[in-house]
Parts: structure tokens; sequence; C-alpha cells
């Protein structure tokens, strides 16, 4: 545990963000062609990497069961392929996934603080986030207050953040901007250095149930806050693009980037990950036809 | 002015140039070039065969008339633009008289299919009798997505013969024309754009028959394959190559000119036929009492 509380008042002025300089260089990272052998290491590190979500209403036991299944038998039918990062579900189904990944290293991920929305009671919000905890979550994915934030109440989504770090302790908190309702890359600057200034050991950039989500020019805005916590501090902050991340192209190409903003100490899952639930499947087809030179057809891999 | 018109190849609905930027000219007779034509690549199949993946869904649950009404506008689309057809057969070398009866063929061969859409089901499926208390009944139902390489010697008649029997019966089609006769092909593209049939139910590649047949036939997501004098070593290799998912390769090596080489056995040889067994309370109940 750090000694000393962060303070709102220590989150640095955020710079502004040249939105047209982002869009040419994330254009750039898009044109980067990866064949061969490395096209086979970038995807197995992207398999590596991701959190395998299913955040319904209609999630059912049985079908946490399954997803967790998965995540730990990507396709049996090729051998030394990585598990992924973790799976990510509502508290509600923590225990079922604790059970079901009991024998794995694969960790399990709680959204909470009343996903998607954000909209409750601020206790409610700390219960939510201890009930995860208690049923063994091993990471909380938290939502930020859109409204407060786009009301200008700052401090009070910093003050929300830092209370649910400390009833996380040790266990890694990834806090998600919502970046789809925030508008601007200016905002998602400042909400994102507001997050990292308050603990949050991950950003993240959305729920997944609002359009647009991880764009590339959002994730490259968040990787620069980051850049530049580091830059200043030392210390490293975790990065989830999550949602519309659905093609092993795109995947590649948020490695590019991350690996030329932040450098190779970020290409691990302990500092980089994708909240997806189709990606994997796709990234497998590749993965396969890079392995037998065939195009591969979906009849032959698991749902979920 | 004349102008060299430049062909483009037809994928789920779009008419792109190859992705791999390449072309080859199609000459007449006298070695003259008539036009410019894509020489597509293996990528122009992946997107063809994703194409036709995503369009096979509903296309296979179209009510059956309504595919053969969508045939049937094919065949009045054609008829309006007989002379195009007739000029472009002309100009790769073939007689006005020859070219005219070939179009006429064409057409009447897509109202034919057209007219199977909705019947060909009676004929295939069956109640079958069974020695205990199931009523038994085996019904069609299409392959999936099908790989057709067009008659190479024939500019129209060949490609239509084979496409319209494995659209009719609820496929959906990836083609790779004729490559030194493609003009048509892509003509008729044009002819299925306008005629109501859902964008990426038949896709058209031109180019190199020995470089694209490979790779259609190893593609994990092409469920048969349907071969037209392609010549024996072509044919042995794709035979070789569908074996890993167990493709159907069919195999007819026609005179599509004849009326006879049209029918229901061209419908059927991309149909899978599913066999229920639903329980019944008594044996012989399925006789007389359902």
């Amino acid at each position: 545990m750090t000694a000393q509380k962060p303070l709102f008042s220590q989150v640095p002025i955020s710079p502004c963000v040249d939105k047209v300089g982002v869009e040419e260089r994330v254009a750039r990272f898009q044109t980067r062609s990866i064949k061969g052998a490395s096209k086979l290491q970038g995807l197995s590190m992207v398999l590596s990497m991701i959190d395998l979500t299913t955040l319904e209403g209609k999630d059912t036991p049985n079908k946490v069961k399954q997803m967790c299944y998965k995540a730990a038998h990507l396709h049996d039918a090729y051998a030394g392929l990585p598990t992924v990062a973790a799976v990510c579900v509502y508290p509600s189904m923590v225990p079922i996934a604790k059970e079901a990944l009991k024998d794995s290293t694969i960790k399990i991920a709680s959204v909470s603080t009343a996903f998607p929305s954000g909209q409750a009671p601020f206790d409610v919000k700390k219960m939510d986030t201890k009930f995860a905890i208690e049923a063994g979550a091993d990471e909380i994915d938290m939502v930020i207050s859109r409204g407060k934030f786009l009301a200008g109440e700052h401090a009070f989504v910093f003050d929300e953040i830092a209370a649910i770090k400390e009833i996380c302790g040790t266990k890694r908190l990834k806090v998600i901007l919502e970046t789809g309702e925030l508008a601007t890359l200016d905002q998602v600057r400042h909400a994102s250095d507001i997050a990292i200034h308050a603990g949050a050991d991950f950003i993240k950039t959305s729920t997944g149930k609002i359009q647009p989500a991880a764009t590339m020019q959002v994730t490259y805005t968040m990787l620069m806050a980051i850049r530049d916590h580091f830059d200043r501090t030392g210390k490293m902050v975790g990065m989830k693009p999550a949602g519309g991340i659905s093609t092993s192209k795109l995947a590649l190409h948020n490695l590019v980037m991350v690996n030329e903003i932040l450098g190779e100490a970020w290409l691990s899952n302990e500092w980089f990950r994708f909240g997806a639930s189709s990606l994997a499947n796709d990234v497998l087809m590749q993965y396969m036809k890079q392995v037998t030179g065939k195009y591969q057809s979906a009849d032959y891999f698991t749902l979920d | 002015m004349n102008i060299l018109k430049t062909y483009k190849i037809y994928i789920g609905g779009q008419f792109p140039r190859t992705e791999s930027g390449r072309f080859y000219a199609v000459k007449d007779q006298d070695g003259k070039a008539i036009a410019n034509v894509c020489l597509s690549s293996k990528k122009d199949i992946r997107n063809a065969v994703q194409a036709a993946r995503k369009a096979f869904g509903s296309w296979s649950e179209r009510s059956a008339f309504n595919r053969g009404q969508i045939l049937y506008r094919m065949a009045e689309m054609l008829e309006g633009r007989k002379a195009q057809f007739v000029e472009e057969l002309m100009q790769q070398g073939q007689s006005l008289e020859h070219s005219k009866i070939e179009i006429e063929s064409c057409i009447e061969r897509i109202v034919y299919y057209a007219g199977w859409c909705d019947k060909y089901q009676q004929i295939l499926s069956s109640v079958n009798p069974v020695n205990s208390s199931h009523f038994n009944f085996s019904v069609a139902e299409p392959t999936g997505v099908v790989g057709v390489l067009a008659e190479q010697s024939s500019g129209l008649i060949g490609l239509v013969s084979q496409l319209m029997p494995v659209i009719a019966g609820g496929n959906s089609a990836v083609l790779i024309a004729s490559e030194q006769l493609p003009l048509c092909a892509i003509t008729f593209a044009e002819v299925l754009e306008t005629s109501d049939l859902p964008a990426g139910v038949v896709n058209i590649l031109t180019g190199s028959a020995i470089e694209m047949l490979p790779t259609l036939a190893e593609h994990m997501d092409v469920n048969a394959l349907f071969l037209s004098n392609a010549g024996k070593g072509l044919t042995t290799e794709a035979q070789l190559l569908a074996v890993d998912n167990v493709k159907r390769v069919v195999v007819k090596d026609e005179d599509w000119t004849k009326e006879s080489n049209q029918g229901i056995r061209y419908i059927s040889s991309f149909q899978e036929i599913k066999t229920t067994w639903h329980p019944i309370e008594q044996i012989g109940g399925a006789t007389s009492s359902y």
C-alpha cells in the first residue's frame, strides 16, 4: 500500500490534444505490415492479452462457465497456444468464474460501480466493489461518473476513483473512462490524468455498450497520458482498449502503437489488455491460417 | 472515341479492382488488345469467400418462390442487354449467329432454373418408411458456399449453366471466370447487380485459374467446388486440396450449349439431405395418420 493518499490538487494540468496530429499519427500505425514469424508472435501476444468478456443482462451461470472453458482452451486442435489473460464478468458471476477457473492462472476481472452507467449512489458502488472482491475477483473494472465529469465536478470523479482503489487494496483497478461519452480528445486526456493520479493501475477506454468505443485515436490519447506520467514519475500504468476491436489486424496495429509510444516494457498482459468478446476467434483463425497456409472457417472454432 | 474498357471484379455487391493491383489484356483473334481485365489474387478469393459466407444465411432462408422471382428478373435484365453481350462475344472471336444463339440459350437456361427454385424440394425430399415408431422424413438443404470454376471454353453459357443451379438451390457462390473469355462474366455481374440479387450471393473474379483454384480448393470455409472441363491435372489437384474439410467436388465435363445438359441433377449436386426421426405413438402411424 502506498503511504500517502492521492490528492486532486496534484493532478497536473492536462495538455491540449492536437486532434489532426493524432489522426495523422494513428493513420501511420495502420500502414505497417506485419508478416510471417512476427505476425505469428504478434497474434500469440494478442491472445495472451485478451480479457475475454461477457457483460450481458442475459448472462447465465452456464454461459459464464462455457466462456471460462474457452478462456483456458482457446483452440485445443493446435498445441502451444497461450490462454487469455483474464475473463471479465459481472460481480454476480464472479463466484462461478472463480470455481470454473480454479485450476488455471487466468485472472478474474469483475466490473463494478454500477457498470455500465455508473449512475448509482456512492455507497452502492462501494458495496458493489466489495462484493466482487470478496467473491474472489482479482481485478476490478470500475466506471467513472461521466455525468459528474461532464458537469465539471472533476474532484468528485477523482475522489470516487481514489475511494474504490482503497477498497481494492492490492487488487488491480482498471478505470473505464467511457470515452464514447466524453466527446473530445481533450476530455479523454483530462479524464485519463485524473484516473491515473487517483490510483488507477490500468486505464480503459470503454464499457463496450457505447459507440464509438476503442478507436485508435482515443487509445493513442490515453497512451500519451500514460507516457507523460511515466516520464514524470517513473511509474507504469496499464492500458486496456475495449470494445470494437474485433479483427486481428486492428489488434496488431494497437500493439505497434503501444510499442512505439510506451515501449517494449508494456508489451505483456501485465500492462496491456484487450477487452473483447469476438476478437479471440478472429485471431485464432488468422493464427491457424499462418500455420497451415489455408484460409480458415468459423465452423472449426468454438463459439464461446 | 474508342475507349479500352477496364473490367473490374465483383465482390459482395461491389465492383472493386483486384487488391493486387494487377491486370492483363484480353486480345481478339488478331492479337489486338480489346480490354484490360483484373488479374485477381488469393486475397481477392479470401474477400469473395467472406462475402459469400455473409450472404449465405439470408439467401438460403429466403422463400423459394422469391429466389425464383429473382432468377427470373436476371433473365429479364439479360434480355434487355442482349446486344452488349452479343458484341462482347463477337469481340472475343465468335460469329454473330453463334453469339445470338448463345445469349438466347443463356436466357432460356436462367428461366429454366428460375422455375426449379420452388420445385426441386418436393422431388428431392421424401417421407421414408421405417420399422419403428417414428415419422421419418428427409429434406434437401443447400450445401453452403460453392466455388465455381467456370467452363473456360465459353464466354457465357458455361458460366450461366454452372451458376444457376447453385444459387437456385440457395447456395452462395464464388466464381472464377474464363481466363481468355472473361468479358461477359463481368458484364453478367452488372446484370446480377441490377436483379435484386442480394450482395455477396454471387462473386465473380477474373484471372488465372491455375493461380486461384488451389486457394479456393483448400479454403476451409468453402463447402463445395464445381469444375467443368478443367483438365485432369487441375481437377486432381483441386480434389486433393479439397480433402481437409471434406468438400464436395462436383466435376461435370459437359457441353453446356446442349439443352440436355440442364436439370435437377445439377441442383441436387449442391444439396445436403437432412433426415429427421420424429417420434410418434405407434408403428404404422406414419402411413395414414399424419
